[in-house]
């Protein structure tokens, strides 16, 4: 943080470089490198401070190595960490997070296919308004539908229940996802449509053995975007799950904040990474596919 | 005639299709909506009732010091962390645009705290801007007696800690789609540029940025959605204090739905929400229709030039 910033100043004699290594070239290389420690230094400092003993973070060097690495927050994080009264550790959330975010991802994705499917090759009165409801409702503040939502989930009985929190995924990931498939079928040539019409293939005969096999890449695109979302997501989980499903990042949430006993800084970075690891491992293993599936998610407008 | 009964059929099978679109569209961004904005003309407590009371919840609402500081915060944090990712966000672009060879890892790094939930972000930077081992302790550790940096505790500097972590997680983001933007104009735009001599650093900001509109505006709607948004992160970071100090109507809003049993008050709070997105959505409308006008106007005139010519 502190070291010393290589000075460039903006007056180089103009004309041809050089070489390749001018002042200006150093100029950006300083800033890149700068804007990445600053990116980096709370992913190191969450791993340091996971990995050291609660004596040696109360010297608090926060940035050093370990002086010796130690695992046992991580086996508390994950195994006997308290929230309340609740000694579980975090897996009874890893556990509830994969519950709700597998069926979540594939029934979003599956509605908003169809629908995609449907508003490029099957266009019917209204459709188009109803998309564009839709797309609407991309910018609408969760707050603004919440009330009524519980309401409305309480009405039918699937208030705080499994069912409920992955309905309302479902709900809440429509339109991005619409659009994105929308966008892909609409990029289809519709002489491959026809073709199919004329066979006398109909809706579904259509969309089960011509367009889905073909969206598979849009389905990856999806699919990324879903499960970082809907791991990621805080206000539904902890408004509409319920206790008994309780996800990750609620109880991260919960077990950082509890108030009881001294606080364990290495437990809850512990737990902090625990919970970060599988959007992160996603978005390490996908690669161009996350920046792919933003992109997509950032066309809605 | 068989062939249009069958393309009948198949619409039929659409519309069966597309009920869950259809439901959602109607159900959740229709109904839920004007049924939110009804209750807040009503004294609803935990539970909706339909007495109606004017506009005493919005007086209420005003009155309380809590919104006015959710409203004075979500200025301050919309306007500072959109101004901070857009510039930071372009500049880290123009850079990574100069063939850097790492530039793989550098969109690794930048990219990376978009992955992670605004609960992790929250967290991890409360850790960080910890008063008694965080940053500060650290740096007088290492001989900076003087640097002094702990904004989360202090009420007046807390919303500037929130900001700083939203930054950290938005940045990248508007980074990629500013770098897409760029990397979308035409390489003649930069040949036409060196013959005419214009320094590189102009080209970026004269003539590049004013062609990328469309990136510029996708990153700017996405922050703002965002900026509205803004409710995990408070409540990982600082949970709304010390005191009510980094309140917003996001943390508003379920507070007085949930803990508080106040839906009256909480739904005039969610109304008002609504208000700015209806705002952007208008506008950037109201943009195209004239973009689209004026493109038009533009195709008459050079329509009857050509006419002219010929």
């Amino acid at each position: 943080m502190s070291e010393e910033k290589p000075e460039s100043s903006g007056n180089e004699p103009r004309g041809p470089k050089p070489r390749k290594i001018s002042p200006a070239r150093i100029g950006v290389y300083a800033f890149l490198i700068i804007s990445a420690i600053f990116f980096t230094l709370p992913l190191w400092v969450m791993l340091m401070t996971s990995l050291k003993t609660m004596p040696e973070i109360r010297m608090g060097y926060l940035f050093n190595w370990p002086q010796e690495i130690s695992f046992d927050a991580w086996v508390k994080a994950w195994d006997t960490a308290c929230t309340g009264r609740d000694c579980n550790g975090l897996k009874p959330g890893f556990w509830n997070s994969v519950k709700i975010t597998v069926p979540s991802t594939i029934l979003s994705i599956v509605i908003a296919a169809i629908n995609g499917y449907a508003l490029s090759f099957w266009r019917f009165k209204g459709s188009n308004f109803f998309f564009g409801l839709l797309l609407f409702g991309a910018f609408v503040p969760y707050q603004v539908v919440i009330y009524p939502l519980i309401i409305a989930f309480r009405e039918i009985g699937i208030f705080a229940t499994l069912p409920g929190i992955i309905i309302l995924h479902s709900i809440f990931g429509m339109p991005i996802l619409t659009l994105l498939f929308r966008n892909f079928f609409g990029s289809l040539p519709m002489d491959l449509f026809k073709a199919a019409r004329i066979d006398g293939a109909g809706f579904w005969q259509i969309f089960f053995w011509i367009m889905l096999p073909m969206s598979v890449p849009i389905s990856i695109v999806a699919v990324i975007l879903q499960v970082t979302g809907i791991w990621n997501d805080f206000l539904f989980g902890s408004v509409f799950a319920g206790r008994a499903n309780m996800p990750m990042t609620v109880q991260l949430n919960n077990i950082v904040t509890t108030t009881t006993g001294i606080r364990e800084y290495n437990v809850n970075m512990a737990a902090t990474i625990l919970s970060a690891a599988v959007p992160l491992v996603v978005y390490f293993v996908s690669g161009k596919w996350f920046v792919r599936g933003i992109a997509a998610g950032a066309v809605k407008g | 005639m068989a062939q249009r009964r069958k393309k009948k059929l198949g619409n039929l099978q659409a519309i069966i299709g597309s009920i869950p679109m259809i439901s959602v569209a109607v159900g959740v961004y229709v109904i839920c909506i004007i049924y939110s904005i009804t209750l807040s003309f009503t004294s609803s407590r935990l539970f909706p009732k339909f007495n109606f009371v004017g506009l005493k919840q919005y007086e209420r609402l005003w009155g309380s010091p809590r919104w006015q500081i959710s409203v004075e915060n979500i200025w301050l944090f919309g306007f500072l962390l959109i101004a901070f990712t857009l510039i930071v966000g372009y500049l880290l672009a123009v850079f990574m645009d100069q063939r850097i060879k790492q530039e793989g890892l550098f969109r690794t790094i930048f990219l990376y705290p978009f992955a992670m939930s605004l609960v992790v972000t929250g967290l991890v930077w409360q850790w960080v801007l910890d008063p008694n081992l965080g940053v500060q302790s650290a740096m007088a550790n290492w001989g900076f007696e003087w640097f002094k940096f702990a904004p989360l505790v202090n009420p007046e500097t807390a919303i500037y800690g929130v900001i700083i972590a939203g930054v950290w997680q938005g940045t990248g983001v508007t980074m990629a789609i500013l770098l897409a933007g760029i990397r979308g104009i035409d390489e003649d735009i930069w040949k036409a540029s060196k013959v005419d001599g214009i320094p590189a650093w102009r080209t970026y900001f004269s003539i590049v940025l004013p062609m990328m509109k469309g990136a510029v505006a996708t990153a700017f709607v996405l922050q703002c959605v965002s900026v509205v948004r803004v409710y995990d992160l408070i409540v990982a970071i600082t949970n709304g204090g010390p005191g009510i100090a980094t309140q917003m109507p996001a943390v508003f809003v379920i507070e007085h739905i949930s803990i508080r049993q106040n839906a009256g008050v909480g739904m005039a709070a969610a109304t008002l929400m609504l208000l700015p997105i209806i705002i952007l959505l208008g506008g950037r409308g109201i943009i195209q229709w004239r973009a689209a006008k004026i493109e038009k106007e533009y195709e008459k005139k050079m329509l009857q030039a050509s006419a002219e010519v010929s």
